[in-house]
């Protein structure tokens, strides 16, 4: 691409006009969006706003109906891009954990290294062995997932997706399907990533720890960015009045 | 079968006819207890009576009872069963592969590879439609009979190709049914992972599907090792063909009760092994059934589908 000087001005993601509809449903409408190496993106907005489906157009889960994705320099949205390269540079976790239920622990998070990258099984366990034990997993490595908690089997969701080294994390809602009380330590895993420095997009109900943790917060209304910017100013003195109306409702929730 | 007709035609306590009372542990009373076993007395009695006093019963008896053709039969039958496991366990083994790739091929997505899944359907339906006797002969006697060089004439190669042949195709519907059953997102995530498509159904999806359908799989070879003895009609001397030959030559039916006993014998612990394995998944809940489930998990391991 550009010069090597720009290299590093150079945008770890962008987004330039993303149109993605499902049959006459047009749920993003015109995206543009650029994130700065180690910079922490929440995205909020009401169920349907299109939150998801931005996460999963960038991780290359749903085609795109116009405009381009460039991630780290290579346009991601290019007609002959070799798909699984691609994936294997963003980590994406879900709501619903998506653990393989057939193997324990270590086998889940060395499966994609193993197969992948053709890491060495001695190699790649004790990669693993070391993301459990930073996140307070060590104990489980043997475990099947559903002898884990909520909130246990999502931590190990999101070490899944770092064991793949990811440049890019991509977290779609992972405390929604949580239990109030396990939604701390998940929340905790991701603050110590953004502390240091991952890049992320996460799209999320918890405005606290959006105001807390964010660089900056996108609320996405109706498939486009309505509003964007520090997380003091979107929640403290929004300009539009559907993120005031959408803020007003969280707070009456008692989630704010 | 008549198995449980006892508990349900006697005046039995609500509990012990229920399907369900296999599951329970066992708190009969003295009192059911007696019932059942006066129930079953009455109603076996009654179906033997009927046939001792049937007008045609000493001929029967004569033709199909005799204890010293049993007795002299039973040697040469039993033996000739042999053949019947030989060709049940290598036809076996091709089946659990072919309609594995059968079933493989029919999940494959993509417009590409349409040709691959039509090709896959059209072999399913072809082996499903036609009754399988058909197609025995067909291979038994068709192919070597065209005498083409380096193809060979045994009838019992032949009849393990055709066995072959028709199981794959319902073994393969099966397969595809486990693989139908695992949710989406598994496979989404293998992928969001990075792995391929063939990375995500090889290690992701394939083994929680098998594990579901093991049951069922069961169910077919059941099914297997009753129609080994098809390939009698392709001249294969195996234990349906020996009982005739045994039959033609004393001009008496017994033979054939010492093939039915050594059926009874070989199925019916294969299919109460089923019905075991059926209940142990139910048994698990719906958290954890067939393969979501830890316990299901370790079972996995032990089979050595980790």
């Amino acid at each position: 691409m550009g010069l090597p000087l720009n290299a590093s001005r150079e945008p770890a993601l962008a987004i330039d006009g993303l149109w993605k509809s499902f049959g006459t449903l047009e749920v993003l409408r015109g995206i543009d969006l650029r994130v700065r190496e180690h910079e922490v993106v929440c995205v909020i907005g009401a169920s349907g706003s299109g939150k998801s489906t931005l996460l999963r157009c960038i991780n290359l889960t749903e085609p795109i109906d116009e405009g381009r994705i460039v991630l780290g320099g290579e346009e991601i949205t290019a007609p002959d891009v070799d798909v699984d390269r691609i994936r294997r540079g963003i980590g994406i976790v879900f709501q619903a954990y998506n653990l393989f239920p057939h193997m324990p622990v270590i086998d889940n998070i060395t499966l994609a290294p193993r197969r992948v990258l053709r890491l060495r099984r001695a190699e790649a366990e004790s990669q693993a062995v070391e993301l459990l034990e930073r996140f307070g997993l060590a104990e489980k490595r043997d475990a099947y997932p559903d002898s884990l908690s909520g909130g246990q089997q999502q931590r190990v969701a999101i070490v899944r997706a770092l064991a793949m080294r990811p440049r890019l994390m991509l977290l779609d809602e992972v405390t929604s399907a949580l239990d109030p009380e396990l939604v701390a330590e998940v929340l905790n895993v991701i603050r110590e990533l953004a502390a240091e420095g991952m890049t992320m997009v996460i799209a999320t109900h918890e405005m606290a720890f959006a105001r807390d943790i964010a660089h900056r917060v996108l609320f996405l209304d109706g498939g486009t960015i309505l509003e964007e910017g520090p997380p003091a100013a979107i929640f403290s003195s929004p300009r539009e009045p559907r993120t005031r109306e959408f803020l007003q409702r969280i707070i009456d929730a008692g989630r704010l | 079968m008549t198995g449980t007709a006892p508990g349900n035609t006697g005046a039995v306590p609500p509990g012990l006819g229920q399907p369900t009372a296999r599951r329970r542990p066992r708190r009969y009373s003295g009192r059911s207890l007696a019932i059942a076993a006066i129930s079953t007395v009455v109603f076996f009695g009654t179906l033997g009576l009927i046939a001792v006093n049937s007008p045609g019963w000493e001929q029967v008896r004569r033709s199909f009872l005799d204890v010293d053709n049993f007795i002299e039969s039973a040697p040469s039958i039993i033996g000739r069963f042999e053949v019947n496991v030989r060709l049940f366990l290598i036809a076996e083994v091709l089946i659990l592969g072919l309609g594995l790739v059968l079933a493989v091929m029919r999940s494959l997505p993509g417009p590409a590879l349409f040709p691959v899944r039509l090709l896959a359907t059209m072999y399913v339906d072809l082996f499903r439609a036609v009754p399988g006797i058909l197609i025995i002969f067909l291979m038994g006697l068709a192919i070597p009979g065209m005498r083409i060089p380096g193809v060979p004439n045994d009838p019992f190669f032949w009849g393990v190709v055709a066995l072959t042949l028709i199981y794959s195709a319902y073994v393969s519907e099966v397969y595809r049914a486990g693989i139908e059953s695992v949710h989406p997102s598994q496979a989404a995530a293998a992928r969001s992972l990075g792995l391929s498509q063939i990375q995500a159904l090889r290690h992701v999806v394939l083994p929680q599907a098998v594990r579901r359908v093991i049951p069922p799989l069961l169910n077919d070879f059941i099914g297997l090792q009753k129609d080994t003895v098809l390939i009698s009609f392709i001249g294969v001397v195996e234990i349906f063909r020996q009982s005739q030959i045994r039959q033609s030559a004393t001009f008496n039916f017994t033979p054939y009760l010492v093939t039915a006993l050594v059926f009874l014998v070989v199925t019916i612990p294969l299919a109460r092994f089923t019905d075991w394995l059926v209940g142990r998944q139910r048994n698990q809940g719906p958290g954890s059934q067939a393969g979501g489930g830890s316990r299901a998990a370790r079972r996995g391991r032990v089979w050595g589908f980790r």
